[in-house]
């Protein structure tokens, strides 16, 4: 039977190398807030696992037999991963206990077939093992970079209202075309959600406007004329009115101001105007109204 | 094969769409359109739009073209209701609808139509006037000539 032998040893010399293993491991202990405590349970988790692993004769993480193991490996290699330990001090955590093993079984390497029975399996296990926490610090390390990436585009794309009917939306970063979606799709439901007319772009944090970011304002500019909304660009710097005029970029179209107040004094404006006019047609009502009034009166009065 | 309803509000035609509309619905609506027009020498249409998912190029064009042949007939056409998602992918496929008025709603579309009106007729006014005061101008001259 394969690896019994180390079985053996296991049973046998568990304290010892539970005690060697933890205390190899203490200088990370007291990191994100592991303690020496949780360390050792940990450990004392891992050897009983790996007792039943050798047990069943499993001998590749591949096998169903263990599964547990690797689940619990992929529970603390997450749970490192969270509290901002590096690659190394995660695999740290297998490699040392492999250290403490090996010399235990040094006589039994010097017998060509105990070697190969009971050293090679039990060593290739625990390398497999390492490169598993390995393998699964990269993918939880992918899983925060991804999230990261998210709350960015969030955060760096607020779309307020400042004033009845304006909208302000301060572009933070570099636009590439998928920041620039968030930007649209959130500033086309922020219209429709508060039916506002103006919408004030300020790309004052915007670092860079080349041709494609230019597009990518012309687009956004476009969608909310779609539904009826005008949009004011703040925030041109004199670099980016000189890069955007070398490009031959045409945004004769749109109007452009130099700061976010001036262009909220403009939108302001251009609110107001309609506001006027709305006031002016209800005046017109009313006197249309008070016309027919009097018209139906001196009628009445007439018959 | 179903008809879209047009439906006259005082001197405004409004045009609901109800469902997403298949090409040749589409054309039967701008014919119908048309006709109404002519019937009711009406100077807006609203086309409500806020239920249509999904606007490919074919619909985009129908809207379009049937503006322009509105204003012929001296009829301006908004566009309102366009959803967020249908304006990016109208964007995305580089029709921005330049030559159509659009607004958010209904409300604001018949706003928006007012104030185009108003516009065009002051315009129109102030034409006349300006023809009549070069006439006058004229007059003048050959008078003095």
């Amino acid at each position: 039977m394969k690896g019994q032998k180390f079985l053996e040893i296991l049973r046998k010399r568990k304290d010892e190398i539970l005690e060697n293993w933890v205390k190899r491991q203490l200088p990370l202990a007291g990191k994100g807030g592991v303690t020496s405590d949780e360390l050792r349970r940990q450990c004392v988790e891992f050897l009983d696992l790996l007792e039943n692993v050798i047990q069943s004769g499993a001998s590749s993480p591949d096998d169903p037999k263990t599964a547990p193991i690797v689940e619990f490996l992929k529970e603390v290699s997450r749970d490192r991963v969270m509290r901002g330990f590096s690659p190394t001090e995660t695999a740290v955590f297998i490699f040392s206990l492999k250290e403490i093993v090996l010399p235990m079984l040094q006589p039994l390497a010097k017998n060509e077939e105990t070697f190969s029975s009971e050293v090679m399996p039990l060593s290739l296990l625990l390398d497999q093992m390492g490169l598993l926490t390995f393998e699964q610090y990269l993918n939880n390390r992918e899983e925060v970079i991804a999230r990261q990436q998210l709350d960015m585009t969030e955060l760096s794309t607020p779309v307020v209202k400042i004033w009845e009917g304006i909208l302000a939306l301060p572009l933070i970063g570099t636009l590439d075309s998928r920041r620039t979606m968030t930007v649209m799709e959130k500033l086309l439901q922020k219209i429709v959600d508060t039916t506002a007319t103006v919408a004030i772009l300020d790309i004052t944090g915007v670092p860079t406007v080349d041709t494609l970011v230019a597009n990518h304002i012309m687009k956004t500019v476009a969608a909310t004329r779609l539904l009826g909304a005008e949009v004011i660009i703040t925030g041109v710097s004199p670099a980016i009115a000189q890069t955007i005029v070398h490009l031959g970029v045409d945004l004769s179209g749109i109007q452009t101001r130099a700061t976010m107040a001036e262009g909220l004094k403009l939108a302001l404006r251009m609110t107001k105007q309609q506001m006027t006019e709305e006031a002016r047609n209800g005046v017109n009502l009313l006197e249309k109204g008070i016309a027919a009034a009097q018209t139906a009166q001196a009628r009445k009065g007439r018959s | 094969m179903e008809k879209i309803p047009i439906i006259k509000v005082g001197d405004t035609l409004l045009v609901s769409i109800q469902t997403d509309l298949q090409d040749q619905v589409a054309m039967t609506m701008q014919t119908d359109l048309l006709g109404r027009i002519e019937q009711t020498s009406a100077r807006g249409v609203i086309i409500d739009i806020s239920v249509v998912d999904i606007v490919d190029s074919f619909l985009g064009r129908v809207l379009s073209d049937t503006a322009s042949m509105a204003r012929i007939m001296n009829a301006v056409v908004v566009v309102v209701g366009i959803q967020p998602s249908v304006a990016i992918t109208l964007v995305e496929l580089g029709l921005e609808l330049k030559q159509i008025p659009t607004a958010l709603n209904v409300e604001r579309g018949l706003q928006l139509l007012r104030e185009r009106i108003a516009w065009e007729d002051h315009a129109v006014a102030d034409g006349a006037e300006s023809r009549e005061l070069g006439r006058e101008e004229e007059r003048a001259r050959n008078g003095h000539g």
